[in-house]
């Protein structure tokens, strides 16, 4: 029994400290307005008050904490990426990660389980090793496997493949975790809170404001906040909001979807991804298999779910492990995924002087979570991009300097 | 047999059938019709389960498909729900989430520590240190989860099913029923689905023994077994309401994918359970729940138990029991209600207590008592079961995912859906209309609504039939000092867990659910979400309404895997030349879906037979298969135009009967295609796209049309098509043997491409030269590909030809210095990076992705080099995709690597900085291992490179 623990004998939760406060009213004017109360705005909100001391801020959010794709994500945290830029800045993101729990005095069950990306064809292990040896020179623990490497892991994944498109081999990440996302927001909120930050829960940007090509605010559905910066950490509602500023990027919108299992005790221990059949699958803590695919096949601003993708994914699913024919699905859902062309992110500045944008995370903003808060942060505080972004800039788009992520972010949870 | 009770008016057990199986290891009997919970409390088990976390002793609650703490293991089947299984012989059967077995479970020491564990207690503790985390988090996953997973288990399928119909609805209670009946009427085809084995809903439990609905039962009940035009499913649930009216319709002999034209969803309610101190002992059950197994299976939900109601079906639950014989110790009404069944447990002698207040139900392993306030006095009855009847949830799912919205109806006090998508019906009790007769006026009303939707017409005005009178408690909560009230049964959430989450600013009804995890586990809140939302709007000083709902998504029970997959359907492909392979014993590649060979053992070994089939076309004749290229044949007015707008070069001008390298690009300048044009008239094209990308092209070709408005055809001819190519010096003479045509230069010069007869059938020829050698591209007839492709082969015995398979293939064209779209390049890869300026006309006025190369010409940062490797190539080879290094930067990486024969030395093709793509420039390699070897930038093509062989010793210069 943890020591930890003990307080609760004589102390009720209710007594502990609001992880968030009750509604409160807007106040009129903030230094620092971030749109979106997810995983990265509340990451950025507590890093800029952390370390740069910056704790006039606001986070609007339109529903609830975590609610968008910080709490619709598979939970998958990696950084095995094809390009140099994308290796330095998601390893930061992952070293990050193993001490949120300490930072925050909250567990996030950061579990450290292992990530095979399995690879089917001939080309899929030319990318494999191509991502390993890009990997291993910055350092990165990440090889290719062979199949009985991955056997010996994963003892009950059929390499077969129901006899088409056996497993060749695979890139294994030794370091490639789960956690549990909601935490990974409530931390955030909680530190952001405690140093003064305010979180404002179901309040809707309605339009941003601006005068001789500067911010001046932004119309709520509770009125107008007076703010000389204004960061917009929404992911799939990215296009409302740069409409608002006749900012155009190169975004679209596809839904993303999952499911979970009913819960059983746990047997798989490993991350298995498989680009070619589109599955990627875990267990969580409670148990579930918690599964994904791609993104959907056409642009859509929706989180409905679609019978074609539980229908498919399950099919896909029993290639690797027939034995899951005798679970059960017990709830799928989706989420609006804001990809890029060159299926890497757009931070930093924009056009417009103190509008900040911090989008285009497709399917793979969870993993970025702490580092996108805190190169955001850095990037506010100081009007100028961390060094880790400078790639990630929206120019890069009018200037042809694509990052080039297709072949380790299209389907590599 | 200790609770089975007399014949039943309607029960669904066969009394001349006798079950047998076991359960934790006892033998168990009941009857043909049983399920096995009811089997298993006929026989007087009633602790069916531990709870998720405390392991707390656990019965039958809701019986209604979500009895999460019945659930059951078998040897083949995890998280069996023992509430919906039918009992057959030789089941066996073990409580799933034991610690030892469900009697003696060690789990239950949980309990003991439990004030050490409150709500989210997870989040608090076990992070610090650090690397005692994973020792916590395997306990704690090992105490999570349910049933066990044997991976052995095989792999089962079962096939779906396609139904089409103008209404479907969806619950087959009375609602449902008349609503089917009153649509049928109207002429339109209709589904009745129903997830128990036979229709009638509540009418056969909630008023089995009430006399007067006789007559509506068997009306709704003949009418509907009488229409034809109504398709009665039975044992199936919607699994999820997706868009467009389809519905994933759950069996248990696999999915039905059902499409309607209109919804009737009638699926009624789900009772809720009163939230007190040991409601989950053992004999407190829902007041339905009680119903179910008195009046389907003939069980006694206990011998003398108390009712706790707040509603009149409380009554008649008590009048159930009663007339069963069955002991009603009393009444226990929590306010004061009215109504015929009031009236009559009242004349029937039973105890009624008003203004009752619930404090807690006693007993160690089951229910031994009830104890009560009444007139601020505490009281106690001794009793061995309590029905609790308390409130009802509507079965809302389907709505919620067809897009319906709910509001809080105080006059019921339940949530009703307040508006409906298009073709969306409600009708009966999940609607909030109770009486009997107005169930019924409700489904006819609903079912007449349908059919005219679907007919177009327009739909009279909707009648509201909601008698006003509150079915529900607004909040059946009765905190206790000492707790143990719970609230959900899934995860064993008490009312202080849900307090201690909203105190902790969990106060959003999304928060509350993910930091609680109240209906977050199988039964997804079908018992527990009501009265989480009734506590939140509570706590927080909030209407049900500005509190919400959780979203409600699909499944609505969980479905088999097994059903959601189906039988697996992927395809795979093999080319008109697929018996050949086969007999030549080729070793097959997968390419996409098509199967290629790979090469043909001809020798010892892999390496050998390769070696043999690219000997045999540098010096002689080969013969390769290439039907698996896209095929895509284009014509009509405007196809020069969309040819010029799709490829780089300039195809408008290319003349008739010749043929041109096609390369495409994306609206970013990246290269994601090439193959060979060409024009067979004015207005006609045939142009080939890369195996892999086929599909896509065709796709993004046909958008293109339209989009650009051109009058084109497109059509896709990759399988009616085969194709092969003859390479190699003596390919002339093969092909001489089998064709009148004249082969020469003159007649057939280089990059020609002629319609002749070879082998007797039609055929278009191209002069290519890919790997390099003089050779033929024959494309025919898919039907007489293998026929023309034996003819070759034979004519080429004596030429000494050989066929040769993808990899002798990758290597002559490695000697070429030939690209590999998607191998040599990469998501970024532009024509000015693979050295293919030549290839794009800027002259025309538009192409796709002109805009984006015109600005990447300026800005070229690396190069597709050849090199040839200097260091000992046996031993440390490089692979593909290692990276090439200087200093500590990553300059470039291999695309390509082969050991050529032919040259005697490795050679490949690598993606570089261009400061570093010098003709003679060093390079240095990092092998896998770490280690660095050198090479050197070399020209390409390394083989032949003026390219005089495949020109056939000519003049170049494209030909007509």
């Amino acid at each position: 029994m943890p020591l930890r623990l003990l307080k609760y004998a004589w102390k009720k939760p209710e007594d502990e400290p609001r992880f968030f406060p009750s509604e409160k009213p807007l106040k009129e004017a903030y230094d620092v307005v971030i749109i979106g109360g997810g995983g990265h705005g509340m990451a950025c909100a507590y890093y800029l008050a952390k370390e740069h001391g910056i704790t006039n801020v606001a986070v609007l959010e339109q529903g609830y904490i975590g609610g968008g794709n910080t709490g619709r994500n598979t939970t998958i945290v990696r950084s095995n990426y094809l390009t140099a830029e994308g290796v330095k800045f998601y390893d930061e993101s992952l070293s990050l990660f193993e001490d949120l729990s300490d930072d925050f005095d909250l567990n996030i069950f950061y579990s450290t389980r292992g990530h095979f990306t399995l690879a089917h064809t001939d080309s899929a292990m030319r990318t494999m090793r191509w991502r390993a040896e890009v990997n291993k020179h910055y350092g990165i623990d990440s090889e290719v496997v062979d199949v009985e490497t991955i056997q010996k892991e994963v003892p009950y994944m059929d390499m077969t493949c129901n006899g088409q498109h056996p497993v060749m081999g695979a890139l294994y990440h030794a370091p490639g975790s789960v956690a549990r996302h909601d935490a990974v927001a409530w931390g955030y909120a909680r530190g952001a809170q405690m140093r003064g930050v305010e979180i404002h829960q179901k309040t809707k940007v309605m339009d941003i404001k601006t005068k001789g090509g500067k911010v001046v605010g932004v119309e709520t559905d509770r009125g107008f906040v007076e703010a000389k910066k204004v960061i917009s950490a929404v992911a799939g509602s990215t296009p409302r909001i740069t409409e608002m500023l006749d900012i155009k990027t190169p975004i679209e919108i596809f839904p993303l979807q999952a499911c979970v299992t009913e819960p059983v005790k746990p047997f798989m221990d490993t991350i298995v991804v498989s680009g070619s059949l589109h599955v990627y699958v875990s267990q969580s803590s409670r148990g579930e298999l918690v599964m994904g695919a791609s993104v959907d096949p056409a642009e859509l601003h929706s989180t409905r779910s679609t019978l074609d993708f539980v229908e498919g994914l399950t099919d896909q699913m029993m290639d690797l492990f027939p034995f899951t024919s005798r679970m059960k699905i017990m709830r799928q859902w989706a989420g609006m995924a804001d990809i890029t062309p060159d299926f890497a992110p757009i931070m930093g500045k924009t056009d417009i002087e103190g509008f900040y944008l911090d989008a285009g995370w497709g399917t793979w903003g969870f993993k970025a979570t702490p580092v996108s808060g805190k190169t955001m942060a850095y990037t506010v505080a100081n009007d100028r991009p961390h060094e880790l972004i400078k790639p990630f800039a929206l120019s890069r788009y009018e200037d042809f300097k694509l990052v080039g992520e297709k072949g380790a972010a299209s389907v590599g949870h | 047999m200790k609770l089975r009770l007399g014949p039943q008016p309607l029960e669904w057990i066969d009394r001349n059938v006798s079950v047998t199986f076991d359960f934790e290891g006892k033998r168990v009997t009941g009857f043909e019709g049983d399920v096995v919970t009811s089997a298993l409390w006929a026989e007087g088990w009633k602790v069916l389960g531990r709870s998720f976390k405390y392991h707390r002793r656990r019965g039958l609650m809701s019986f209604a498909n979500h009895d999460i703490n019945a659930l059951f293991q078998t040897a083949e089947m995890p998280n069996v729900r023992g509430d919906v299984t039918p009992a057959k012989n030789g089941l066996s059967l073990t409580a799933v989430n034991t610690f030892g077995s469900l009697e003696n479970d060690k789990g239950a020491l949980v309990e003991w520590i439990a004030k050490f564990l409150p709500v989210g207690f997870y989040y608090r503790a076990f992070y610090s240190p650090k690397f005692l985390f994973p020792k916590w988090e395997r306990l704690i996953r090992e105490m999570a989860g349910l049933g066990k997973i044997n991976t052995n288990w095989s792999e089962e399928r079962q096939p779906k099913r396609y139904r089409h119909c103008d209404v479907a609805i969806i619950g087959a209670g009375a609602s449902g029923m008349a609503a089917a009946i009153q649509a049928a009427k109207q002429g339109v085809d209709v589904c009745l689905i129903d997830e128990n084995p036979f229709i009638g809903g509540s009418l056969d439990y909630q008023f089995a023994n009430q006399r007067s609905q006789s007559l509506n039962r068997q009306y709704l009940k003949e009418t509907v077994a009488s229409l034809p035009n109504i398709q009665v499913i039975t044992s199936a649930y919607v699994a999820g309401y997706y868009g467009d009216h389809w519905l994933a319709v759950n069996t248990d002999q696999g999915l039905i994918k059902l499409s309607a034209q209109s919804v009737v969803v009638a699926t009624g309610v789900f009772e809720q359970p009163a939230v007190f101190r040991n409601n989950d002992l053992p004999g407190v059950m829902n007041a339905s729940a009680a119903q179910r197994l008195m009046a389907r299976y003939a069980v006694a939900p206990c011998n003398a138990g108390v009712v706790l109601t707040a509603n009149h079906e409380g009554y008649r639950a008590a009048l159930d029991m009663h007339e069963n014989g069955l002991i009603v110790k009393a009444i226990l009404d929590t306010g004061k209600t009215e109504g015929v069944w009031v009236d009559e447990a009242k004349k029937a002698g039973i105890v009624v207590y008003e203004q009752v207040t619930p404090i807690e139900a006693l007993g160690s392993r089951e229910v031994e008592g009830f104890i009560f306030g009444l007139n601020g006095m505490e009281h106690r009855l001794d009793c061995d079961g309590i029905l609790m009847s308390v409130g009802w949830a509507p079965a809302g799912a389907p709505l919620y995912q067809a897009g319906a919205k709910f509001g809080y109806e105080p006059e019921v006090q339940q949530l009703i859906p307040v508006s409906l998508p298009d073709g969306v019906f409600a009708c009966g009790r999940v609607n909030g209309v109770y009486v009997m007769e107005d169930r019924i006026k409700d489904g006819e009303q609903a079912g007449l609504a349908a059919a005219l939707h679907v007919k177009g017409d327009a739909i009279p005005e909707w009648k509201d039939f909601r008698d006003g009178v509150a079915h529900s408690h607004p909040y059946p909560i009765w905190q206790h000092p000492k707790g143990k009230e719970f609230v959900d049964f899934d995860e064993d959430i008490q009312v202080k867990d849900l307090k201690g989450a909203i105190a902790q600013g969990f106060d959003n009804i999304e928060l509350m659910k993910r930091f609680s995890t109240i209906g977050m586990g199988p039964s997804q809140g079908k018992h527990s979400n009501m009265n989480g939302i009734r506590m939140l709007a509570k706590l927080t000083g909030k209407t049900i309404d500005e509190t919400g709902s959780t979203t409600a998504r699909p499944m609505f029970h969980p479905t088999p895997v097994s059903h959601l997959a189906g039988m697996r359907f992927r395809p795979e492909r093999v080319t008109p030349m697929q018996l050949f392979h086969e007999e030549a014993k080729a070793c097959f590649m997968e390419a996409g879906n098509w199967l290629r060979p790979e090469y043909y053992p001809t020798e010892a070994t892999r390496e050998d037979s390769i070696k043999a089939e690219v000997s045999a076309v540098r010096n002689a004749v080969g013969l390769v298969d290439v039907s698996t290229l896209g095929k895509l044949e284009i014509f009509g007015r405007d196809a020069a135009e969309l040819m010029d707008r799709l490829y780089t070069m300039r195809m408008s001008n290319m003349a008739i009967g010749a043929s041109r390298y096609a390369l495409m690009v994306d609206d970013a300048g990246v290269l994601i295609d090439d193959g060979v044009a060409v024009r067979f008239s004015d207005e006609h094209f045939y142009v080939t796209t890369t195996t892999s990308t086929s599909d896509s092209a065709y796709r993004m070709i046909q958008k293109k049309v339209i989009e650009w408005n051109l009058m084109v055809t497109v059509l896709n001819r990759t399988g009616q098509i085969g194709a092969m190519n003859v390479a190699g010096p003596n390919s002339r003479k093969v092909l001489s043997k089998l064709t009148a045509f004249g082969l020469s230069n003159d007649n057939f010069p280089y990059l020609a491409s002629r319609q002749a007869k070879l082998a007797g059938v039609d055929v278009t020829m191209i002069r290519v030269g890919f790997v390099g050698e003089l050779g033929y591209e024959i494309h025919v007839d898919a039907s007489n590909a293998l026929m023309v492709w034996d003819a070759i082969m034979n004519a080429g015995k004596e030429f000494g030809i050989k066929p040769f398979g993808v990899e002798a293939q990758r290597l002559l064209r490695l000697e070429k210095g030939h690209i590999i779209v998607g191998q040599d390049t990469d998501g970024l890869t532009n024509p000015f990076e693979a050295n293919m300026s030549w290839a794009v006309h800027f002259k025309k006025p538009y192409f796709l992705g002109k805009p984006s190369l015109m600005k990447l010409k300026q800005m070229q940062t690396r190069t597709l080099v050849g090199f040839e490797l200097l260091s000992d190539a046996e031993k440390d080879q490089p692979l593909e995709s290692n990276l090439l290094i200087e200093g500590k930067e990553m300059v470039g990486r291999v695309t390509s690597i082969g050991q050529s024969d032919t040259l005697k030395k490795v050679i490949g093709l690598a993606m570089v900085s261009t400061e570093y793509s010098a003709e003679g420039q060093e390079l240095n390699i990092k092998l896998s291992d770490g280690r660095l070897v050198k090479a050197k930038v070399v020209k390409t093509p390394f083989y032949d490179p003026e390219g005089w062989l495949q020109k056939s010793n000519e003049g170049s210069g494209e030909a007509a």
